[in-house]
């Protein structure tokens, strides 16, 4: 189906039906009960999940298929958000242009990226990347404020009249898809339960599935392969009368696009843009979420992110009081050692959290987290082969947090 | 005029002088042997043929045409395949995707952007490099991972992926280098059988007198950066300035 063989359709399959009951599957809490804080559908986050899953899917092409670790993807993200707002600003609020934009700046500027750093390899290609990236943030920060906005950024203002959108004066347009905003949600009460569906988050998850789904067929074909030849062996590869340079720009490219996708996505859901969005902290983020994933595996930075945006935005909600109310029923105090034990790794501490788990699953489950997954169905093995080829991924496991 | 033209060649690392002054000359559809005392020239030279090294004086010519400052891949495009001594091969892929790899670039060029099709259904490239490894007796390792064969089968494998681009000049970086005798002696079958079978020209270096004197037609001897004798292998036994260079190794 779609030319993709069965497993990897069932895997499609299983991502899509789970992108779209997501409003479901991450509030299994009712409100107002003690564990509502772990509920993730809410919109916001949600849309996240998925920008951030498009930005992890865009870089394990780069990284995961030829091994070139780029330090600066951040940068790519940034400049499609930048090249967004401004189609939003100038010519039209509908998202379509905007991300079709985002798409090309971000694909131009990982061209003139990639056509340099891609000189060297190993570290010195991961240096090179990094170094455009803080270069473009400085200078997004300074030097370009008239496009950037400078330390404030760039948001839709009163003052802006979009040529195609018609606006009453002094009217702040909104982000919107013929017509249809991206903040509009239809609520849905069931019981205690409440779920929102929202029209931004389902655009967004309609664009990680094609994302997903290009990424698939990038894996599976000659192209793909040749970028797993670049990785395993690149003077083999010469030797073998192909231009390593050529593969390594195109998928520089490539996820340079992704990464682009993801900016723009991330200005239709929330139209403002700032520097900081191309730090090199930013840049590390899709890094760890790959690696968490499953570095070169279909589903694992969609894992990676979902993991990483749920612990930033779960645990971080996290406080004294809330630990508590949780103990409470423990004798005064044990009560206050385990708070006194537990809050370092809360609240502003969910990094620690983040650094212990990261570790957890760089020592013991150096696939990540899909190779766990991949255990875990042998554990249970119906039939199912434990054989962990990194390229193959195990369709049973969950590609939502 | 044969099919590669090695003319004046000279390579200086710093002061130390790997080739002086190298002439050779590989004839069509020849095994030509290259052998030499360890340092030489013998794997610079093959570098100079490859594209990895440039000479600093001198030309190199295949089929009339220039090889001197094309890139390795060009270089193989042009029907030039390369065995390291050794075996390079993608060790992270199976041993399919490894034979498939080189028929694309065989049929495809040296890039190409076909990142929507699917391998799988590439039909006349899974047909090719199935017949290969029938041919090398390896079709039901397709699925291995090349990194778990051993040496011999790695050996084979890098074998099968230069055939399978059908050169025209296939140069051979010690073939036989840490084998033990069955397996030499199974490489010097399957080299003969690919000579019967194909055009093809082939130029080897070698320690193993064994493997030279099966093979070879020619055999040029090379010490300290300069060819000495180029003879018949009948020649070359027991030729003196073969001994000297040698200083009586038991071989020769």
């Amino acid at each position: 189906m779609l030319g993709l063989n069965k497993k990897d359709f069932q895997l499609l399959l299983i991502v899509a039906v789970l992108a779209l009951l997501a409003p479901f599957i991450l509030n299994p809490f009712p409100e107002g009960s003690g564990l509502a804080q772990f509920n993730a559908g809410y919109p916001d986050l949600m849309q996240r999940f998925v920008i951030f899953g498009i930005f992890a899917i865009g870089f394990n092409i780069l990284f995961g298929l030829t091994g070139y670790l780029s330090f600066g993807h951040a940068a790519f993200l940034g400049v499609g958000s930048y090249a967004a707002i401004w189609m939003m600003k100038l010519v039209t609020l509908n998202v379509i242009p905007a991300i079709l934009m985002a798409i090309v700046f971000g694909g131009l500027f990982a061209l003139i990226v990639g056509f340099v750093s891609l000189r060297r390899s190993g570290i010195y290609f991961s240096i090179l990347t990094l170094a455009f990236a803080q270069m473009s943030y400085a200078l997004a920060y300074s030097v370009l404020t008239p496009i950037t906005g400078g330390e404030t950024g760039l948001q839709i203002k009163a003052t802006d009249s979009p040529i195609l959108s018609n606006l009453a004066d002094g009217e702040i347009g909104r982000a919107n898809l013929f017509g249809m905003e991206m903040g509009s949600s239809y609520l849905m009460n069931v019981g205690n339960w409440l779920f929102t569906f929202n029209a931004g988050y389902y655009i967004a998850a309609i664009f990680m599935l094609i994302s997903f789904y290009v990424s698939i067929r990038i894996f599976r074909s000659p192209f793909g392969m040749m970028l797993r030849a670049v990785k395993s062996n690149q003077q083999r590869m010469n030797y073998t009368g192909l231009n390593s340079r050529p593969y390594t720009l195109a998928a520089f490219v490539i996820s340079g696009m992704y990464a682009g996708l993801a900016g723009g996505l991330m200005v239709a859901m929330d139209t403002q843009v700032g520097p900081e969005r191309m730090f090199w902290t930013a840049s590390g983020e899709v890094v760890l979420m790959t690696i968490l994933g499953g570095v070169g595996t279909l589903i694992g930075p969609v894992l990676g992110a979902g993991m990483i945006k749920y612990m930033e935005n779960i645990i971080s909600k996290i406080n004294d009081n809330i630990l508590h109310q949780w103990f409470a029923f423990m004798p005064d105090g044990i009560e206050d050692f385990l708070v006194t034990i537990i809050h370092p790794f809360i609240g502003k501490g969910w990094h620690l959290t983040l650094g212990i788990v990261f570790m957890l699953v760089v020592i013991f489950l150096p696939g990540g987290l899909v190779e766990g997954g991949q255990r875990i169905a042998g554990w249970f093995g119906k039939g199912k082969k434990a054989d962990a080829e990194a390229t193959d991924t195990d369709a049973g496991t969950k590609p939502a947090e | 005029m044969g099919i590669l033209e090695i003319k004046n060649v000279s390579k200086n690392f710093g002061g130390l002088k790997a080739l002086s002054d190298v002439n050779l000359s590989v004839e069509e559809n020849s095994v030509h042997a290259i052998i030499g005392p360890n340092g030489a020239g013998k794997s610079t030279l093959l570098n100079c043929l490859v594209g990895k090294l440039i000479p600093d004086t001198g030309s190199v010519t295949f089929m009339g045409q220039s090889l001197l400052g094309r890139k390795p891949h060009e270089i193989n495009q042009m029907g030039v395949s390369r065995v390291f001594q050794t075996p390079e091969i993608f060790s992270d892929l199976t041993v399919f995707e490894n034979i498939m790899i080189p028929c694309f670039a065989h049929r495809d060029g040296a890039f190409q952007m076909n990142a929507l099709a699917a391998v799988t259904k590439q039909k006349d490239i899974q047909e090719t490099a199935e017949a290969i490894l029938e041919d090398v007796n390896m079709l039901d390792k397709r699925h291995m991972h090349a990194a778990a064969m051993s040496r011999g089968d790695k050996r084979r494998l890098e074998m099968a992926m230069c055939l399978v681009q059908e050169p025209k000049l296939l140069l051979l970086d010690e073939p036989t280098a840490g084998m033990a005798r069955a397996d030499t002696n199974n490489t010097i079958d399957l080299l003969k059988e690919i000579k019967e079978k194909r055009d093809i020209t082939m130029a080897i270096i070698e320690h193993d007198m064994h493997v030279v004197f099966s093979l070879a037609e020619r055999i040029t001897v090379l010490a300290q950066g300069t060819p000495l004798v180029e003879e018949t292998p009948e020649n070359i036994k027991g030729h003196p300035k073969v001994r000297e260079a040698y200083l009586g190794e038991a071989q020769v």
